[in-house]
């Protein structure tokens, strides 16, 4: 499995777990306070926070993990990890596109929310999910790629 | 599994001819993953024409000799660009 495709595995389950993390700490709170008294700033600075850190030290972890892998199953073969080439870069700029629009979606739902005069909660929390789904589906896009070609 | 590409090729058949090059050696020579040479093998990605002729000087060889692109999809077409 190529490096770059090992590091868009952790990416995406750091994105899957803990913003899922993330609403549900939030959104339980909805049934005992309304949206407006809802302290979500600090949770949703520490969920960015937290997958940001996770994604580069999991990245770490794996080139130090394939690394040593590669030494044990066959010395001098390690020497590759890390490399990155044209379909690497093809495989994530697809994969960001893709991720691309489905964040525009997102930015217009946004948009329509801040229209309506939505609680600031909700236009915050509907923006993360955007970033937060456009990430999910830009990682499934690039293994999918990865997987069956294109 | 998809054939995401029309464009066939003889790399297999090359490296066995050039000494049983390894697919991590080609990959070595041509600068890129293995896993990328696996993929251009196996007919799931089609490479740039730069690493398409990267692929053919390690060989020693014309380009037509190690990618072909299979014309005339169906009887009745063949030979129709020619005209």
């Amino acid at each position: 499995m190529p490096f770059e495709e090992k590091v868009t595995w952790v990416s995406a389950g750091v994105f899957a777990i803990v913003p899922s993390a993330y609403f549900w700490v939030v959104l339980s709170q909805l049934a005992q306070a309304p949206a407006g008294e809802i302290a979500y700033q600090r949770p949703m600075l520490i969920a960015v926070g937290v997958s940001i850190a996770l994604t580069i030290v999991g990245s770490i972890a794996t080139g130090i993990g394939s690394g040593i892998t590669a030494e044990i199953m066959k010395p001098g073969s390690g020497a590759d990890i890390g490399r990155s080439d044209e379909r690497d870069a093809t495989i994530n700029r697809r994969g960001e596109l893709v991720g691309y629009y489905v964040s525009s979606v997102g930015v217009v739902g946004v948009m329509a929310l801040t229209m309506m005069e939505y609680d600031y909660f909700w236009i915050a929390n509907a923006l993360y999910a955007s970033f937060v789904v456009a990430s999910l589906v830009a990682a499934a896009v690039k293994l999918v790629a990865y997987r069956s070609g294109f | 599994m998809v054939k995401p590409t029309r464009v066939t090729n003889r790399i297999r058949t090359l490296r066995f001819a050039n000494g049983e090059m390894t697919q991590a050696e080609l990959a070595d020579k041509v600068g890129v993953t293995r896993q990328t040479v696996i993929a251009i093998e196996q007919g799931r990605y089609s490479p740039s024409l730069e690493m398409a002729f990267q692929i053919a000087r390690v060989f020693g060889v014309a380009l037509d000799e190690v990618f072909q692109y299979p014309g005339a999809p169906s009887p009745g077409h063949e030979g129709k660009a020619a005209r």
